[in-house]
């Protein structure tokens, strides 16, 4: 019998904890750090105390830009935490043809939030499909100026998110399903309960804890959106940029000549925080799932 | 009660005719517009695509705009850019995220736990928070505006650690047992005995791996700084923000990122569900 050598683990785990250090745990730290200088793109870096934070204070697309993220995340959390289970269930029976539904349903989950966004925003064009369709209807005159008012953009990368979300969650929903007891809802359907009945009262709460974790899901993600709304207002974040979130910000900070790290780490920051409610709550749920 | 009547494995002709109309539905709600886009995309300069009722599909049908996009900017090159990153993060997640997986699941050594938890603290970070101080490492090597910078910080990602870790830790002990007790050595119980029974979560890896850094937006967008080097998507953008004026090379552009990922995705689909279910926990 051979005993293995105390060093072979470590250089198993090596690159991995090297990784672990070098591009999770330090740029963990060197973000608070940096979060008190003035870094910029090109030079810079000296300690500012906290005169980033005084400038969070003061910052008004921050203020709209977590006006944006609240607005996001209760919009998107009803939506995305109801609609992919409606769809799980549809998809749940094994009937001829499924798993090409399925895999249909979720190909929006695979294309790059990029191409999804540039689709959309053909779409909802002045000039695209879905203004087009409204007026050769006659529900609308002019077209709805859906990428240049600032809520209707909003509204717009929502729709986009929830829609590219759909499949994803509906996925989690439907191994969920799996462990909901048949013999309750034969019994349920014996007793005379109909299915909108059976669904409040058997499967929901069959699904309770997926629901949970898809709901911290659902919103934490909310709060981190950015692809959407870059590409849907250009890059300019709307009119007046009033359509910012909190990572467009850093992004923003993050380069060119207003360049500002020190600042961008600071709204960071303002990430970490929006971010750590829910996130805590999923370690507890993790926590009690394990 | 139908169901009763009908048992409740056999689904009434009512329901199943229910269920396939609604299937439909959210059919069409789902992959209308790729093939929205796709129409577009083959749509020559003569037609009107501006009409009040745009026609679905394209009256003469042309590739036109697809070498009208390698015209503007250098989408095949960006293309390749992406494959060269992704190639990178794949490589480095299989590699990495195996055997760091192995040794945690199958090997004791001391720091394993404090290890562990490392790499599931970091799971709940979301990496936004250090993308600017990520940016501030990469440069700091050098590796700004290259394409080793936009691969390297995801060449091992901790949830594919994790992830072997837990398709290693399902081998059965026994297994792994005898092997020690014959003396295999620590890599020929991994070559033997590990990896043919991790295969599933290995290709879980390769395709997840693949697919992100592929449709990865953002910090490509905070790395890259000159043109030629741009990825697929930022490109796409830069094609977007210049040239917005014809959907159609947009739409073109939008097909050259889309279709192979789509592609893949169809061929290996059964692999994803697989994947989400595991993965579910890094959202």
């Amino acid at each position: 019998m051979t005993r293995q050598r105390w060093f072979t683990p470590w250089l198993l785990v090596a690159p991995a904890a090297v990784w672990l250090m070098v591009f999770s745990v330090w740029p963990s730290i060197n973000t608070v750090i940096l979060s008190f200088t003035n870094a910029k793109p090109l030079g810079g870096g000296w300690f500012t105390g906290l005169d980033n934070y005084d400038r969070l204070l003061n910052d008004s697309q921050l203020v709209d830009a977590l006006i944006n993220s609240i607005v996001y995340m209760m919009i998107c959390l009803p939506l995305l935490t109801l609609l992919p289970l409606l769809m799980a269930i549809l998809v749940e029976k094994k009937l001829p043809g499924i798993t090409f539904f399925r895999t249909a349903f979720y190909t929006p989950v695979v294309a790059s939030a990029v191409v999804v966004a540039l689709i959309w925003g053909w779409l909802l064009d002045d000039r695209g499909m879905i203004n087009g369709f409204a007026q050769w209807l006659g529900v609308i005159g002019e077209p709805l100026p859906f990428l240049t008012d600032r809520w209707l953009l909003l509204l717009s990368a929502i729709s986009l998110t929830v829609w590219k979300g759909l499949g994803y969650y509906m996925i989690i929903y439907l191994s969920a399903l799996g462990n909901v007891r048949r013999e309750l809802h034969e019994a349920a359907a014996v007793d005379g309960a109909g299915p909108v009945r059976r669904f409040w009262s058997i499967t929901v709460p069959g699904v309770r804890n997926t629901m949970l974790l898809i709901s911290v899901l659902v919103s934490v993600s909310a709060l981190r959106v950015f692809s959407e709304l870059y590409v849907l207002s250009n890059g300019t974040g709307g009119p007046g940029g009033r359509d910012m979130s909190v990572v467009m910000l850093i992004q923003l900070y993050s380069r060119g000549l207003t360049g500002h790290l020190g600042y961008a780490s600071a709204l960071s920051i303002v990430l970490l925080v929006i971010t750590i409610g829910p996130m805590l709550l999923l370690l507890r749920l993790n926590r009690r799932g394990a | 009660m139908r169901a009763r009547r009908g048992g409740f494995n056999t689904i009434s002709t009512r329901e199943k005719a229910v269920r396939y109309a609604l299937l439909l539905v959210v059919l069409a709600l789902t992959i209308s517009p790729f093939l929205w886009q796709l129409s577009t995309s083959l749509k020559s300069l003569d037609e009107n695509i501006y009409t009040a009722t745009p026609s679905f599909l394209p009256e003469h049908p042309t590739l036109d705009n697809y070498a009208g996009v390698a015209d503007t900017i250098p989408v095949w090159s960006y293309a390749l850019n992406s494959l060269t990153v992704a190639a990178i993060v794949v490589a480095g997640n299989l590699i990495g995220a195996t055997l760091a997986g192995f040794a945690l699941a199958k090997l004791r050594f001391r720091g394993a736990k404090l290890l562990f938890g490392l790499f599931l603290a970091t799971l709940v970070l979301p990496g936004e928070v250090t993308i600017i101080s990520q940016y501030v490492t990469v440069r700091g090597l050098g590796l700004a505006d290259t394409l080793l910078g936009v691969a390297l910080p995801g060449a091992i990602a901790m949830l594919n650690v994790l992830l072997m870790y837990t398709a290693f830790q399902a081998i059965p002990k026994e297994m792994d047992e005898a092997a020690v007790i014959d003396g295999a050595t620590v890599w020929q119980r991994l070559r033997h005995i590990g990896l043919p029974n991790v295969r599933g979560m290995l290709s879980v890896v390769t395709i997840f791996s693949f697919i992100g850094a592929w449709d990865d937006f953002l910090w490509p967008l905070i790395v890259l700084n000159d043109p030629d080097n741009y990825t697929l998507t930022v490109g796409l953008q830069y094609l977007n923000g210049t040239f917005a004026n014809n959907p159609r090379l947009i739409a073109a552009g939008t097909m050259i990122s889309f279709l192979p990922i789509v592609i893949l995705f169809a061929t290996l689909q059964r692999f994803f569900f697989r994947g989400v279910a595991e993965g579910a926990i890094k959202g």
